[in-house]
């Protein structure tokens, strides 16, 4: 049997090797060509072979060099576009040269396998369906109610070995999204932790800031925006909300999260640049275009004795995007 | 020829040795027979894979360097610009691999143009194989295990991405933060799960880490094990002409002429990357700075896998809706969330959709021109063209300005143009299907009409013999390697 097969595998090579110098010739051949004889043709094939391993010779030669310009390049300092540059040129050469003698100094065939069929004969379907029931279920078959407590483990396994890849990955929620650092009274301070004091920013001006104690606290950044010289009421209720024209609102965009951080003076616009809401300043940061579904939550601010911005409270709505639990709060 | 059976000396040292242990020379054989068609699209699953091992000798690389962890440190590094800021290591070792590790810059952009040739290369693969018919049976558990493998590139992108804790990056993160919170009842609890705790947090770079370089890569690795044995369990599937037919394969066998020309692909894909990273910047962290929660750039785009929902945000409307005593925000939850889930469970369903409306659930091996199937040829171009629109639609903010005109015309423009041009490209691609096939001869290449004089003086027109090239006219008929030999 070995041998009958080995022998079939043997005069196949030698019926594919021979293949590949006459499927090249036969396809020459296939140009029609008056005038011209066959040994003209066997000659121009033969100088077309000649010249493409001419080509093959020089794009390795080319390829060798280049790896050597890699080596020198990254030798005095690895500059990246000639490092890059010497790779990707000796690379491609080298790839030019394999190429050239994977397409017209190897056997190109066409040739041909035949498949196999992929479905088993019912017969190989019985002898599967044997083994798997008759030899293999019927040992449970008959100790059902073991079956039925190895199922019960097994799966009680499943679930408490998942606990800690579930619950063990992170706190609760909580009220952790329903509040901010600010507190009554709390002081505006910058990223810096300078507190801010009325006069610090002209009419026009913008500046981000922070509760006293957490300059750059991801939930309780604001922005601080001075529209006017006077209190400006955005909404009925907040009267008192902005002394000597300056307004907080939260600078979590309501929409994915993204800090507000472009503000234009002349339409009084605050907008996102990860989505493009657009927020009116004066009318309580209320969304105008974009996705935002909600305004940017107001801080209510104040000034103490000695001029320094302070807040009144702390936001009175969860600030950025929507959540699930929003509303229950 | 000696006791091994061998004539050539050297093979019955090496590989009887192996012979002996593993059956090699009958393996061997068998493998070196199998046959690849020649078809340039049957290229584009290599380039993806040939990506991928890039992907991983670069990565591996960055690896050495990279430290995965959100400590705020103070940089002191060799970049001016950032000298005295508050950086995490991860950006500062990201930086100082760029800047300080020779070699390290090619190597990172490598890494990233890479990525981005991986998930190109995977999707222009995948649409060959709809568009060709390939994932009818018996492969449609391998079109399952090749859209497993697109979702996994395009985490991995994704996770790779937001490992330098750069400003653009970390703002993608709050928005995939955003993104989970927006999933109904389980939402935040996700969220605060897989951050361990509120955004930002100090969990989630190393949890990237080591989800980036180990959990998806190894799930990756193996799937492309599996995808390539059940292609060389199944064999390929072919395009019809001359002596290919159901029951066979027609083309190069592996060994020697497919071994070198796709050694040559993935050496001129190396090569292509390489020149991506040597000459076209991409992703410089040191410019975007250091990811801080309050700060945010402008006109940034993720890279291109992404924009897709990126666009979606952008063009959905604020249609957050407040009921049964919950927040719904579907402003995000439809776009981000619904949509890519819809997407890949379409692509999971497609060769059973249409295997049960189309009535078909015979065994395919030869594919299908996509002209013969006007409808899925139109439904796929269709669903194409929205993505390509909502890939547009990443782009608002830098249209407006390069246009020169408002956001809100550029929004209205891809609101309107996202609904119309899926039916529109996807009408006139099954009339021009239905057209071609109707035409006799189209898509054939042209046969010349010679035109002789005869002595007489009279002239005679006659058709020329096909083009030597052309397929059809292939006067060779395949000479098979193993002859017909009735394998058990």
């Amino acid at each position: 049997m070995d041998t009958k097969e080995n022998g079939e595998n043997i005069n196949a090579v030698s019926k594919a090797g021979n293949l590949s110098a006459g499927n090249n010739s036969h396809n020459l051949a296939n140009h029609t060509c008056e005038g011209c004889g066959r040994s003209d043709l066997a000659e121009q094939e033969r100088r077309r072979l000649r010249a493409l391993e001419v080509v093959a010779q020089l794009s390795v030669i080319g390829a060798l060099l280049c790896f050597i310009g890699v080596g020198v390049t990254y030798w005095v300092g690895g500059q990246n576009q000639f490092l890059g540059g010497f790779l990707a040129a000796g690379l491609a050469l080298l790839g030019i040269g394999v190429i050239v003698i994977g397409k017209y100094f190897m056997p190109q065939g066409p040739f041909v396998e035949q498949r196999h069929e992929i479905s088993s004969t019912v017969q190989q379907k019985q002898l599967f369906e044997e083994a798997l029931v008759e030899r293999g279920g019927s040992a449970f078959k008959r100790r059902k109610f073991l079956g039925v407590l190895m199922g019960a483990s097994a799966t009680m396994f499943g679930i408490t070995f998942a606990f800690p890849w579930i619950r063990s990955l992170g706190p609760l929620p909580g009220k952790t999204l329903f509040q901010t650092w600010w507190r009554p009274g709390s002081r505006v301070v910058t990223v810096h932790g300078r507190p801010v004091k009325v006069d610090d920013l002209e009419v026009g001006g913008i500046l981000t800031v922070f509760p006293e104690g957490h300059a750059g606290s991801s939930m309780s950044q604001t922005i601080l925006i001075r529209a006017a010289s006077l209190p400006i009421t955005t909404r009925k209720g907040r009267e008192t909300w902005s002394p000597h024209g300056y307004l907080g609102f939260s600078k979590i965009c309501t929409h994915a999260g993204c800090p507000v951080g472009l503000y234009e003076e002349q339409s009084q616009q605050l907008l996102c640049p990860c989505h493009q809401s657009i927020f009116d300043v004066l009318d309580g940061a209320v969304p105008v275009f974009g996705p935002a579904p909600r305004p940017l939550p107001q801080l209510p601010l104040g000034v103490d004795e000695e001029g320094y911005l302070r807040a009144r409270s702390d936001f009175l709505e969860p600030v950025g995007p929507g959540f699930w639990e929003r509303t229950t709060a | 020829m000696n006791s091994t059976g061998y004539t050539n000396g050297k093979l019955a040292g090496s590989v009887d040795w192996m012979d002996q242990r593993l059956g090699l020379a009958r393996i061997g054989r068998k493998i070196m027979d199998k046959i690849f068609p020649d078809h340039w699209s049957f290229m584009l699953g290599e380039i993806a894979l040939y990506s991928f091992i890039v992907l991983v000798i670069t990565g591996v690389f960055l690896t050495l360097y990279y430290v995965p962890s959100s400590q705020q440190i103070i940089y002191h590094g060799s970049y001016l610009p950032l000298r005295g800021r508050r950086v995490s290591e991860a950006y500062a070792s990201t930086v100082n691999l760029s800047l300080n590790v020779r070699g390290g810059l090619l190597m990172r952009q490598m890494h990233h143009w890479a990525a981005d040739v991986f998930t190109a290369a995977i999707v222009i693969h995948l649409c060959r194989i709809f568009f060709t018919g390939a994932f009818r049976r018996p492969r449609e558990l391998n079109w399952i295990v090749g859209i497993i493998l697109l979702i996994l590139a395009i985490s991995n992108g994704f996770t790779g991405y937001s490992l330098p804790d750069d400003l653009i990056s970390g703002t993608g993160l709050r928005i995939m933060f955003s993104i989970i919170l927006s999933i109904p009842v389980i939402g935040t609890y996700l969220g605060f799960f897989i951050f361990g705790g509120n955004f930002p947090g100090k969990l989630i770079i190393p949890r990237l880490y080591i989800i980036h370089v180990f959990i998806i890569p190894i799930i990756i690795a193996g799937l492309l094990g599996m995808h390539l044995g059940l292609l060389i369990y199944h064999k390929h599937t072919q395009f019809s002409g001359k002596g290919r037919r159901e029951q066979n394969v027609v083309g190069s066998p592996l060994w020697p002429t497919f071994v070198a020309k796709t050694t040559g692909l993935f050496l001129m894909t190396f090569a292509f990357i390489a020149a991506l990273g040597a000459f076209i910047q991409i992703n410089p962290i040191w410019q975007f700075g250091p990811y801080q929660p309050y700060k945010i750039s402008y006109a940034v785009q993720p890279d291109w896998y992404m924009g897709w929902l990126d666009g979606a945000m952008r063009i959905m409307p604020s249609w957050e809706w407040t009921g049964f005593g919950h927040t719904w925000p579907l402003e995000v939850f439809i776009p981000a969330v619904a949509l890519p889930g819809l997407t890949f469970t379409l692509l999971f369903a497609w060769p059973f959709l249409e295997a049960h409306f189309g009535k078909d659930k015979a065994e395919h091996h030869l594919l299908d021109r996509p002209r013969d199937k006007p409808l899925r040829t139109a439904i796929g171009a269709g669903a194409l063209s929205f993505y390509v629109v909502l890939f547009g639609a990443s782009a608002t903010d830098v249209l407006a300005n390069f246009f020169q005109t408002s956001l809100n015309l550029v929004l209205w423009s891809f609101r309107i143009t996202v609904v119309i041009v899926p039916i529109a490209i996807a009408f006139l691609t099954y009339k021009i299907c239905k057209e071609l096939t109707e035409t006799p001869y189209s898509g054939q290449r042209k046969r010349a009409v010679v035109m002789v004089r005869s002595p007489q003086g009279g002239y005679n027109a006659y058709r020329a013999d096909p083009h030597p090239d052309t397929k059809a006219g292939q006067v060779a008929e395949p000479v098979p390697i193993e002859p017909e030999s009735t394998q058990a």
